[in-house]
């Protein structure tokens, strides 16, 4: 029991992270119905740069405000990478065969990985400890469930990001222009909406949540390296098309369930099998819901 | 004037950009202090430079794009296609005899037939049947440790080994094939991708099976009726049976014959079946799937020989694969495998099987020709693949030969060729 | 014995019923059409009579001929119906296979014939004996099928190059070279110009003087009054009339359902009277 709630924790901390990169990939499919591939390492650049900031800053400013500074540096700084990988690799593709575009966004993601190798090395980084302890919520025969408070910070810094990003896409004009260039985009343009603006902005806010999740990443674990984009991407592909590719409720549940299942399967099942069963669920799932849980199931007009 | 103001304008923005870009991954360099701890050391004379290459490179291309003329691609003439084939067809049987080439010349060839072949068989499920499949390396890997464990495990001989290995690959594909018929476009992307990643993490972890990421050691190389290709002329040894001096060369081209003519094979019957009804119905099946089942056809079944032959084909390459390199492990089959072959399939133009070659040659020949270029070899490589689709996005041959004609052959113009859904 | 019985068809999506326990037969040798005023469920009714739904209650039953064992369409599978039901069918936005040539559009309409004739693949890829002949009989029915829809001249280029009236006419022979005893139209007639609708007309007599029923829905009164035998009229799911153009005409449903619809439908009926 204890065991099992401490494996909660730790599923939905991880699954917080996997939930926001996932939901950059639905956005973007919903809008333009492209997968952006390169969309892991955008979250790995963000980690880098986060980890930049943090060295620059240590010893400078206070931890709270070098972790501030990290997180606005990395959504900001990535927010361009999107915004100019969407300029040169994507746009010029746009309205052309789909497969094009896929192979671009492979051959981008290639070159974030090995930019990154180049200039910073390929050894990892690691960085100590920002914001050690924790509270002992339960005990149970001498076992004792730990909440870290980097696992507090992680949740709620989540969900403030969430709820500032869902105002923006219910409330703002920005995200009405979003939706409906996302349901047809030549009426949109018809209607007056910029849509390469709101393509773009799409792209710069996706990178910005995989930014803040990179640093995240970074502070939870105190490890990068330039490939961790890859694992992550795929997994976070996996927890958007699991919810159901398009629909931004469903990144974060398929990111909050990609995120249980390994911290369960770490838990009772064999560490070794723990991708490979993250894999299989969303096999099967999708071998009975095509669409994925939360996906408009599409009816072919005939 | 107010032309250059603009374009200076222009590349003022672009070139702010790349300052914020690389900023944060040139403009600074990580390093370590003696204590573990990281620093941090601003290389600014770097960052410059790099910011004015954009600049320039931005002026360059604004400069070119006012005389449009000349920055529009040539197309390769109808014409020269027709004669390329053949030409490297001939070029692709004599290449071994070629004196003055050497023998990593034959070893960089016969890599890139194993690219030709996986390009080859992957064209079947995407090019022809219009399904895409992020996974196809889980086929070769198939094929590989299938011909390596037979091999090892029961002393079996490539030949023996090959068409097991081949219907392993293609029971496989129908396998995977199953589950994921009713699934769409980027479902089946990902879907693919995991199986693949599936197959790897499976052959990592079995250890007791596959040795696990150590891999599987000493499989024996083939032999031509029995005769073994070493560097002594024992009489049981190729050199020894013909009374000539043992010479590497003698293995390569030995290898590189057996990998051409696999890959001829898989363009012969991938021709054949074009022209038949089951390679039109996977044509037909790219264009509309709808119109397909109100033929009265089995999509279910047309799209699992798709899967069955294209896994086939890689399950043959594996095995070669395994062969040649006498020791394989699972870092030879992960998702960067599957993306070249799939790229070298789109890069060609989905289902234009000269393409492939062309794409091949590019995708995996310059890489292995620029080895010196060491870690920038990647960054190349993706820059490449991201400028060939911007300025090439249907791949160097678009247009697509119709199986079957009344009168002379006319091409078929991409504009009206669809790339499937699934 | 009619060639196609639909007996309380019904079709349900959720709590919507688009088709209500419609029962009506085509006579064999027949043009039947399906009118009624737009969403009373004749595309949907379409879709279950050629396998595309799967309908809720009620049966589709084909006979091949006169005395055929009865074929319950409503129990086979979804590509069954081109093969084994003889039922082919158009769309009511053209579907050709644009990246292949109109003689492969035509080539791929007898995938099962040809494919029983390859002997699983292997008889097909060396070229031999039985698939031989087939092709060679495949390539005769798509040429005859090419001189009677005028499109022998353009048989070597793609479907999707060829103008919108020549792209329904290909649509037809495709269906047609299923070898059907029923043919399905999705308003065959939308879209062309007085000259083609006319054109259109003659080839859907030629298909029936060759002996193969036809079934079809259409907006364009003029056309309908003028080809069918018998007319079947929907409304709101509900099957309201069944009968002769003449008798059609002179329903007062049939002129009321169309009158509450729209000016435009109501003038058509007005048109055709």
């Amino acid at each position: 029991m204890a065991y099992a709630l401490q494996l909660l924790i730790n599923g939905v901390t991880l699954g917080m992270i996997y939930g926001l990169i996932a939901v950059g990939y639905t956005m973007v499919y919903g809008i333009i119905g492209m997968i952006n591939f390169a969309h892991g390492d955008v979250f790995m650049i963000g980690a880098f740069i986060g980890l930049i900031v943090l060295t620059a800053l240590t010893g400078i400013t206070s931890i709270p405000l070098a972790i501030a500074a990290a997180f606005i540096v990395a959504a900001v700084l990535s927010g361009v990478y999107g915004f100019s990988i969407e300029r040169v690799a994507y746009r010029p593709l746009r309205g052309s065969f789909r497969l094009a575009p896929l192979i671009s966004a492979i051959g981008m993601s290639i070159v974030l990985e090995n930019y990154v190798q180049v200039t910073q090395g390929a050894l990892d980084r690691a960085i100590p400890p920002l914001l050690p302890g924790g509270v002992a919520v339960m005990r149970q025969h001498g076992f004792v469930v730990q909440l870290s408070f980097m696992q507090v910070a992680i949740v709620v810094v989540t969900l403030a990001v969430l709820a500032v990003f869902t105002w923006i896409v219910t409330k703002t004009p920005l995200g009405r222009a979003m939706r409906a260039v996302e349901q047809d985009a030549k009426m949109a343009a018809l209607l007056g909406i910029d849509t390469n603006t709101t393509i773009s902005l799409t792209f710069v806010t996706g990178a910005a949540l995989a930014a803040v999740a990179g640093v995240m990443f970074l502070l939870y674990y105190g490890v990068i390296g330039f490939y961790i984009g890859f694992n992550a991407g795929i997994k976070a592909f996996t927890a958007a098309v699991l919810g159901g590719i398009g629909s931004l409720p469903g990144a974060v549940l398929g990111g909050l369930l990609i995120g249980l299942i390994e911290a369960f399967w770490s838990g009772y099942g064999p560490l070794a099998y723990k991708d490979a069963a993250v894999y299989s669920i969303l096999a099967i799932v999708l071998m009975f819901l095509p669409s994925g849980l939360l996906g408009r199931h599409e009816v072919e007009k005939v | 004037m107010s032309r250059l103001a603009d374009m200076l304008k222009d590349a003022g923005v672009v070139a702010f950009f790349a300052l914020l870009v690389f900023a944060p991954f040139i403009g600074v360099q990580l390093g370590s202090n003696l204590r573990g701890a990281l620093t941090l050391a601003p290389t600014p004379m770097t960052l410059a430079v790099a910011v004015a290459v954009v600049f320039c490179a931005r002026l360059a291309v604004l400069t070119l794009a006012q005389h449009r003329a000349a920055v529009t691609l040539p197309r390769m003439p109808v014409r020269v296609q027709d004669y390329l084939a053949p030409a490297m067809l001939v070029l692709g049987v004599v290449l071994p005899f070629l004196p003055f080439l050497p023998n990593a010349y034959i070893d960089t060839a016969t890599l890139i037939l194993i690219y030709v072949m996986l390009g080859w068989g992957l064209n079947i499920v995407v090019g022809l049947a219009g399904l895409l499949d992020l996974g196809y390396v889980a086929f070769y890997a198939v094929g590989a440790y299938s011909f390596a464990l037979l091999a090892t495990n029961f002393d079996l001989s490539f030949w023996e080994c090959l068409p097991i290995a081949g219907i392993l690959a293609a029971c496989w594909g129908i396998f995977l094939g199953f589950p994921v018929l009713r699934l769409r476009g980027d479902y089946l992307a990902i879907v693919t991708l995991a199986f693949g990643e599936i197959i790897r993490l499976v052959i990592t972890n079995w250890v007791s099976l596959t040795g696990g990421p150590n891999g599987i050691l000493g499989i024996p190389h083939p032999t031509l009726f029995g005769l073994k290709f070493t560097m002594s002329a024992d009489p049981g040894t190729f050199a020894g049976f013909f009374h000539i001096d043992p010479t590497p060369r003698q293995h390569l081209t030995f290898l590189y014959y057996i990998i051409l003519a696999l890959a001829l094979i898989t363009n012969w019957v991938t021709l054949r079946l074009r022209k038949q009804p089951l390679g039109r119905a996977w044509e037909a099946l790219r264009e509309d799937e709808i119109a397909c089942r109100s033929l009265g056809i089995n999509v279910r079944n047309t799209k699992l020989t798709a899967f069955a032959i294209g896994a086939m084909f890689g399950g043959f390459a594996g095995s070669f694969f395994a062969t040649r390199e006498g020791f394989i492990s699972p870092d030879s089959f992960v998702f960067m495998e599957s993306a070249t072959v799939l790229s070298i399939v789109v890069l060609g133009g989905a289902g234009s099987q000269l393409g492939v070659v062309l794409a091949a040659i590019v995708m995996a020949g310059v890489p292995a020709l620029m080895q010196s270029l060491q870690i920038y070899r990647m960054l190349i490589f993706g820059l490449a693949l991201v400028a060939i689709m911007v300025f090439k996005p249907r791949g160097f041959i678009a247009q697509r030969r119709p199986s079957v004609t009344l009168g002379a052959t006319k091409r078929i113009g991409a504009e009206f060729i669809s790339q499937g859904r699934g | 014995m009619p060639i196609l019985t639909a007996h309380n068809v019904t079709m349900r999506f959720g709590g919507l019923v688009a088709v209500d326990n419609v029962s009506f037969s085509a006579r064999r040798g027949d043009i039947t059409a399906i009118i009624g005023p737009n969403g009373a469920g004749k595309t949907t009714l379409f879709n279950c009579i050629t396998g595309f739904y799967r309908p809720t209650g009620g049966t589709l039953t084909i006979s091949h001929h006169e005395d055929a064992h009865p074929l319950r369409l409503d129990k086979l599978p979804g590509h069954a119906i081109a093969h084994k039901g003889r039922v082919a069918r158009t769309f009511q936005n053209v579907r050709l296979f644009a990246g292949m040539t109109v003689l492969e559009n035509l080539l791929v309409a007898q995938h099962n014939k040809l494919q029983d004739a390859t002997g699983f693949g292997v008889l097909g890829i060396l070229g031999l004996g039985r698939y031989r002949h087939a092709e060679r009989e495949a390539m005769e029915q798509a040429k005859a099928w090419l001189h009677a829809t005028g499109l022998y001249e353009r048989a070597d280029d793609p479907a999707g190059s060829l103008p919108y009236g020549a792209q329904r006419r290909l649509e037809i022979a495709r269906a047609m070279c299923t070898d059907p005893v029923l043919l399905c139209l999705d308003e065959p007639a939308a879209g062309l110009n007085p000259r083609e609708s006319a054109g259109l007309n003659e080839l859907l007599q030629k298909i029936r003087k060759d002996g193969c029923s036809l079934l079809l829905i259409e907006h364009d009164m003029g056309v309908v009054m003028k080809i069918s035998d018998q007319i079947v009229v929907l409304d709101h799911g509900k099957k309201i009339a069944d009968g002769t153009p003449a008798e059609i005409r002179s329903d007062p449903v049939v002129i009321a359902a169309y009158l509450g619809e729209s000016e435009e439908d109501a003038d058509a009926a007005e048109a055709a009277r």
